[in-house]
Order: C-alpha cells, then structure tokens, then sequence
C-alpha cells in the first residue's frame, strides 16, 4: 500500500504552492485559485488519514462537507469580482485602491 | 504497479500546481488547475475514497473551475480584445516573489519536519473493504444529519447571495 508520508509531502507541497499563488498574483480570479489549492490539499489529509478508520469515515465525511464549502466561497467570491470589475473595469489588486486615498 | 500509478497521479497533481504558478496566462493556469484536480482525484481513489473522488471531479471540475472560467471570460478587457493579435493571451503579472517564494518554501520544510518527525502509530494498519459510498450515505444520515442539512441551507443562501449581489444594477 501507499505510505501515508506520501499523501502528507505532496499535500504540504500543493499548500505550498497554493500558499505562493495566492500572494504573488495580482488577477483576483487566480488568488481564488491557489485559495482552491490551499483546499484542496487540506481535502488530501483528510482523506488520507480517512482510510485508516474504514468504519466511521470521519476524514471523508469533513472532506465532503469541506468541498461544499468552496463550492459556496467560490461562488459569492465570483459574484463580488464581477461587481468589482463593473465598477474599476480592472481586476488588478494592486489598482483597487481607492480605500487609501 | 500501484506504486507507479500513484507516483504519475502525484506527477499530475504537482505539476499542474507548479505550472499554475509559473505561468502568466490566466487560461492556462485555469487548465492546469483543471490537471490538478483530476490528479488530486485520482490521489483519493488510491486512499479508497472513490465516492469522494467522483464528487471532487464533479464539484471541482464540473463546477468551481466553470465558474472560474467563465469569471475569466466575464472580467476581461474588451479595448486589450479588439486591439490585440492574440484576443486570447490574458496575462497576469507577478508581485513580491521573492518574498512569497521564500515564506512558501519555508512553510513547506517546516511540514516536512512536522510530517516526517510525527510518529504515527497507525502506519500499515489501513484496511479497505469495498466501496465507501454505503458508509457516506449511512453517515449523512445518522451521524451527521444536522451537519448535512446546515449545509443544504448554507449552500442555497450562498447561491442566492450571489445571484443577488452578480445582478446589474443601476449604481
């Protein structure tokens, strides 16, 4: 069977990554996605630790209920992205700055 | 034989992450994502979660990254469209990557310590007996009903706000 440091390194790995995405981009849709990494990852632990309860499935069921939850982030996040593009006509983070002004 | 597939799905997996954060075009890093995730899917059929699996490639890929795409498509420049040779090529810039790099390089040397300093006592003992999918549906029902409900009533609120904040308005 697969070790679980496996499953661990490459989670870390795509929290990394996701961690990186997320404060280096300026476009506000790909901030979301290395949010979605970030998740994502998280998801991977959870499963991973899972299948060392086959009964009672904890980390998959916090897994399930974690998916939905970015379903619902990533939604109202979309809908105040397409507001703020109506209003600045611009996504770039670093251009929305009218607060400090 | 296992081994060797799991290590490809990783390959998959971590590539697609890498490429997401190298690359300026903001489509592509949206398809690479799309690799990600069907690699993290295939991870979770090898930790015996296939219910979880099919639903991360529905939610995720038939969902979330549609949504992400068509954010994309929404909030894109129509001057830069008209007056481009490639209407396509949507870049994004980079900020502070030295010092994003440097912290997330860190963070993933001190999971690696945590992860490989851990005892876990549990290592060898994981034991799948079939599908998951009657166990999940057992769970919702019993353990976790009112989690389960919360979430249904979560979910639609969610979606309502956002049709009613996404509406055009007249400011």
């Amino acid at each position: 069977m697969i070790a679980i440091q496996n499953y661990l390194v490459i989670s870390a790995l795509l929290f990394s990554i996701g961690l990186a995405v997320a404060v280096t981009k300026r476009n506000a849709i790909l901030i979301l996605m290395g949010i979605e990494l970030m998740l994502n990852a998280v998801n991977l632990n959870m499963v991973a630790f899972s299948q060392y309860d086959p009964n009672r499935l904890q980390g998959q069921m916090f897994a399930l209920f974690i998916m939905v939850i970015a379903a619902a982030e990533v939604t109202v996040a979309l809908a105040i992205i397409l507001k703020i593009y109506d209003y600045f006509k611009n996504l770039d983070l670093d251009e929305i700055n009218s607060l400090k002004k | 034989m296992i081994q060797f597939a799991f290590f490809v799905f990783a390959a998959i997996t971590v590539g697609g992450a890498f490429y997401l954060f190298f690359t300026k075009n903001v489509l592509y890093a949206a398809f690479s994502l799309l690799l990600t995730l069907l690699g993290i899917a295939g991870l979770f059929v090898f930790a015996g979660a296939d219910f979880l699996a099919v639903s991360q490639i529905m939610i995720y890929v038939g969902g979330i990254l549609i949504l992400l795409i068509f954010g994309i498509m929404l909030t894109n420049n129509k001057n830069f469209q008209r007056t481009n040779l490639q209407p396509n090529k949507i870049e994004v810039e980079h900020h502070n990557r030295f010092w994003a790099v440097l912290v997330a390089v860190l963070v993933f040397l001190g999971f690696l310590k945590i992860i490989f300093n851990a005892n876990f006592h549990i290592i060898g003992k994981q034991i799948h007996n079939g599908s998951s999918i009657q166990k999940i549906g057992i769970n919702l029902m019993t353990d976790y009903i009112f989690a389960f409900e919360v979430i249904g009533i979560f979910l639609l609120a969610a979606l309502i706000g956002a049709v009613y904040i996404a509406k055009k308005d007249k400011v």
